[in-house]
């Protein structure tokens, strides 16, 4: 499978998220300057994490004005899958490619950490390979990760089934206590209405091999490659 | 030319001299070397360069007691903007650690954030990719607001620019005590690795490089920097605010990606690349050209600026952050500049380096300065008088034998793991990236760091240590104990010690009680690293730690890097497996009252941080080979080291971080339990081994001339020493020891 990695300036884990998809899994993974145009031939786009443009003004909302970005936007159109994470989530909320907004995490405060998230959907094509209700643990490491929607939009996304992790506890029960940024019904990643783009704040690249504390990760990129390769 | 004396024939008032720190008798001795009066640039860069930030004019003469040598080691100390270490399989590592105490002082977050862009840039100068970033700092009591406002702000500083330049934070240590109120340490320690033979000397390599400046454009913000850092705090340092820099990580990030492509990529373009860090153009021009052995001429007009209406003076001297100076190669200026402005960044030409050995500056179109490369860099140097203070010498002869033993043992063990300096720091570390990069293998509050260097089976093991109150006890003793405890928490993840980068925060040199505590700290550094075969290869001095209630408390810290040859080895800190046998390597378990001397039990139960401080280097060479050589046999659970808080809390963290208990209950304590649980003796450490591997622990102990007792075995969900002497829940031990800082900082 091809997959391409975008790289804006600031963006920091567009070599971790190449070398899960590529070293580990085997699989083509080229780094995109956000200055290209042109994304033909590629299966698969990866919105790595970072602080693209410093995260300044807004996270994310320098980034959807790149270049690269129509071409984003044509594979988007296609039905063609695109995955975020952190950074990568908050570009594709600004892009209009998700709905919702990632606020400053309530606590104020960066939050590195390792992190459940329960798998509510185990039919998307970024967690066909987990089970429903399956705890996932995936670091996190944000700013502003703090998923809000309004009360319209959470309905909706409610009952679009678009909600596809929560943060929870180990034993996968999503309570106030595992929320780690102050999301709103403790959303860590959602799926535009087609099924194709999905994002999510933790990070499933920090996740893919036992050296580094855990492979719960390999679960997303599995998940990706089994639907759309 | 003009004169460049001419405008200002007199000599320079009092108040000019205290605004760069020159004192009378160094003006006069610039003068006669001169020849001349000095311009108002030349007295400014005089100033900046002979500043003890730039210049260390009372420190270097003491670096001769550092081994500084080894097949190990490819650069010299000071010669470089960092040093470099050699670690197998054609990878070189390069750190150093640095001190951004005073700006953090008065404004913490900008302070501590700039102070990780500056050391940051020091290890990308040379060409090396940044891998990881630790953290040594140091504040005064949580109970004074202005300590915590400082802790915070530091805190979030490293935090907001670190993690936006995506390089992990895999260690460092946090501490609290008086002799820090209103004068926090904030000590930052950069690591990178590039491959052998592809780093660049910050140097102009001979007469007709190009000086170009890359990055920000320059601005009035940090003036005399180098010289606020090199003067004491008082209560008008918060008018030198404007001296303090505010960073722009993102900038950062894009010089960083920049230039290590630039130094990986294309070597042959440039001679050399310097940051511009304290005194800004000035010392990175004049120093690069130095280096090369050349003069130079540097024309401001050419620089950009940020605003308008700033003289020559102020650009030689602005400590603007994210800039960097390439010296680069005649004909390839172009190149350099499309390299640049591919990761958007502007570039200037602004000078070059030339034959004659001066260093000329150009300001509106006339020369402004005219003044040896040699002069500016030869700073006068200082061996002060030394004696120790007689306030310090009467808590070291402080006798913990006249105190009553521990009544409760178990109440005394909950209360030391809920103090701010044992307690658990995960409040600081969450506010850290510690695993971008994906190479994180041991995160912080381990006993070290881990990162493994992808392509290799390779792994580093990186720490910070420090004890101030050790060392103001003795600081010989304390500091050689720093090192001692570097060099065994890297052991412990099984590591084998291989180089240290340090920084020495101490008071007011010019006071011999200072000089003193300096002077000693130096010898006894020196002497642990001979013993370890850990070279010091980079560092940082800094002095004038002083408020109006007196000087820091005197704190070295020591980075050491250690070297794991297969990363599959490492060894982690928490208890393992049921039935394992738990080992307290180094020592009976029952300690004289001495070995209280400058604990925090004392300090905790007591009030005191007083009492007499020693080391025993042997003891602890034994000991980090002992624990290396069995990781590499693969004959250990877990390894953690005893530092603050004794066997007891040492016990406990094993405990906590593995989520088991202990049942020890043939400990012999002795005639003093206080000592035996919280004692901080050296050259000690618990180690869990497997049944199957306990007969080859006890013979590789034995060889090593390492004592071994078998505590008890790990089960159970208590930790039980003695029978009932000490028996705590391994639950209500956590809960302890994580609950005070998101009490204390959160209000949780």
């Amino acid at each position: 499978m091809r997959f391409a990695v975008l790289v804006f300036p600031g963006t920091w884990s567009e070599g971790d998220c190449q070398f899960a998809l590529r070293d580990i899994l085997g699989h083509e993974a080229d780094l995109i300057w956000h200055r290209e145009t042109n994304l033909d031939g590629y299966d698969a786009l990866i919105f790595p994490g970072g602080f693209s443009y410093g995260d300044y003004l807004r996270c994310g909302a320098i980034a959807r004005f790149a270049p690269i970005m129509p071409a984003v936007q044509r594979h988007a159109a296609a039905g063609r899958p695109i995955f975020g994470s952190c950074n990568g989530f908050q570009i594709l909320c600004e892009a209009g490619l998700l709905p919702g907004v990632l606020m400053r995490n309530d606590s104020l405060q960066f939050r590195c950490r390792p992190q459940y998230v329960r798998v509510e959907r185990g039919d998307t094509g970024f967690s066909a390979a987990c089970d429903e209700g399956q705890a996932l643990m995936l670091p996190i490491s944000h700013g502003e990760g703090n998923y809000f929607a309004d009360d319209e939009t959470l309905a909706q996304l409610e009952a679009a089934r678009q909600i596809v992790f929560r943060y929870c506890d180990a034993d996968g029960d999503v309570t106030a206590a595992s929320n780690p940024n102050g999301s709103r019904d403790n959303i860590a990643g959602v799926i535009n209405a087609t099924g194709n783009v999905l994002g999510m704040m933790p990070h499933p690249e920090r996740a893919s091999e036992a050296l580094l504390g855990g492979e719960d990760g390999l679960y997303i990129w599995r998940s990706i490659i089994e639907r759309w390769s | 030319m003009a004169e460049p004396g001419s405008k200002s024939q007199t000599s320079a008032s009092d108040e000019t001299l205290a605004q760069i720190a020159l004192s009378r008798d160094e003006y006069e001795q610039a003068r006669e070397r001169l020849g001349r009066e000095p311009s108002d640039v030349e007295l400014g860069m005089i100033g900046a360069l002979w500043s003890e930030h730039c210049g260390y004019k009372h420190s270097k003469p003491l670096f001769r007691y550092f081994p500084t040598e080894g097949p190990q080691i490819l650069t010299e100390l000071g010669t470089e903007n960092a040093g470099a270490v050699d670690i197998g399989d054609g990878w070189v590592v390069v750190m150093k650690v640095e001190s951004h105490n005073h700006p953090s002082a008065i404004e913490p977050y900008e302070g501590a954030a700039t102070g990780v862009g500056g050391i940051v840039r020091d290890i990308f100068a040379m060409g090396a990719r940044p891998i990881a970033l630790l953290d040594s700092l140091r504040f005064g009591p949580l109970d004074d607001p202005h300590n915590r406002h400082l802790f915070s702000g530091v805190v979030s500083g490293i935090g907001g620019y670190g993690n936006c330049l995506g390089i992990p934070n895999v260690g460092g240590e946090v501490v609290f005590g008086e002799g820090y109120s209103g004068n926090p340490l904030v000590n930052a320690m950069c690591v990178g690795i590039a491959p052998v033979g592809s780093l660049v000397g910050a140097t102009t390599g001979g007469p007709g490089a190009v000086f170009m400046v890359v990055g920000a454009d320059t601005g009035k913000d940090g003036l005399h920097g180098a010289t606020f850092a090199s003067v004491e705090l008082n209560e008008a340092s918060e008018e030198r605010r404007p001296a303090v820099q505010v960073g722009n990580p993102f900038l950062e990030k894009l010089l960083m990606e920049a230039c290590v492509q630039l130094v990986q990529e294309h070597s042959d373009w440039i001679e050399g690349l310097q940051d511009c860090g304290a005194a800004g153009l000035t010392s990175a021009c004049v120093e690069s050209a130095a280096r090369g052995g050349t003069g130079l001429r540097l024309d401001t007009d050419a620089v950009p600026r940020r605003e308008a209406g700033m003289t020559p003076y102020d650009v030689m001297l602005s400590e603007s952050q994210e800039r960097m100076v390439a010296l680069v190669k005649p004909g390839h200026e172009d190149d350099v500049r499309k390299l640049f402005e591919r990761w958007e960044l502007t570039t200037a030409i602004i000078g070059e380096s030339t034959a004659d050995g001066l260093t000329r500056i150009i300001g509106d179109g006339e020369e402004v300065a005219a003044i040896d490369v040699d002069l500016l860099t030869g700073p006068p140097s200082y061996e002060g008088g030394a004696w120790q203070g007689e306030a310090d010498a009467a808590l070291a002869r402080f006798d913990p034998s006249t105190l009553p033993d521990v009544a409760d043992a178990n109440a005394a063990l909950l209360r030391l793991l809920a103090a701010p300096n044992i307690a658990d720091k995960s409040w600081v570390t969450q506010q850290y990236d510690q695993q971008v990069l994906t190479n994180t293998v041991l995160v912080p509050g381990s006993d070290a760091g881990v990162v493994r260097i992808k392509g290799t089976q390779r792994a580093i093991a990186l720490c910070t240590d420090g004890n101030g109150r050790a060392v103001r006890l003795n600081p010989h003793a304390g500091a050689a104990r720093a090192v001692a405890e570097a060099a065994r928490n890297v052991a412990c993840t099984g590591a084998r010690p291989l180089a240290v980068t340090d920084c020495l925060n101490f008071g007011n040199p010019e006071r011999p009680e200072i000089y003193y505590q300096l002077s000693q700290a130096v010898q006894g550094i020196g002497d642990a690293c001979r013993m370890f075969e850990t070279p010091v290869v980079s560092g940082n001095v800094s002095l004038y730690n002083e408020t109006p209630s007196g000087p820091v408390t005197p704190t070295p810290v020591i980075g050491m890097l250690g070297l794991i040859e297969d990363v599959t080895k490492v060894v982690r800190m928490g208890f393992r497996d049921e039935g394992d046998t738990v080992f307290l390597l180094g020592a009976e378990v029952a300690q004289e009252a001495a070995t209280l001397g400058g604990s925090e039990y004392l300090a905790v139960e007591h009030g005191h941080e007083a009492g007499a401080v020693e080391v025993d280097l042997k003891a602890e060479l034994a000991l980090i080979r002992l624990l290396t050589r069995a990781a590499e046999e693969e004959l250990l659970q877990s390894a953690h080291d005893l530092a603050d808080g004794g066997l007891a809390v040492a016990l406990v963290e094993c405990a906590i971080a593995g989520e088991i208990g202990l049942d020890a209950p043939g400990v012999e304590f002795g005639s003093r339990l206080d000592a035996a649980l919280f004692g901080e003796a050296g050259a000690r450490a618990i180690v869990s081994v497997a049944p199957a591997k306990v007969e080859a622990v006890v013979a590789l102990a034995a060889e090593a001339g390492v004592r071994a007792v078998d505590l008890g075995r790990v089960g159970g969900t208590r930790l039980r020493l003695g029978g009932d002497v000490v028996d705590c829940s391994v639950e209500n031990a956590t809960a302890a020891y994580r609950e005070t800082l998101p009490r204390v900082m959160d209000g949780e």
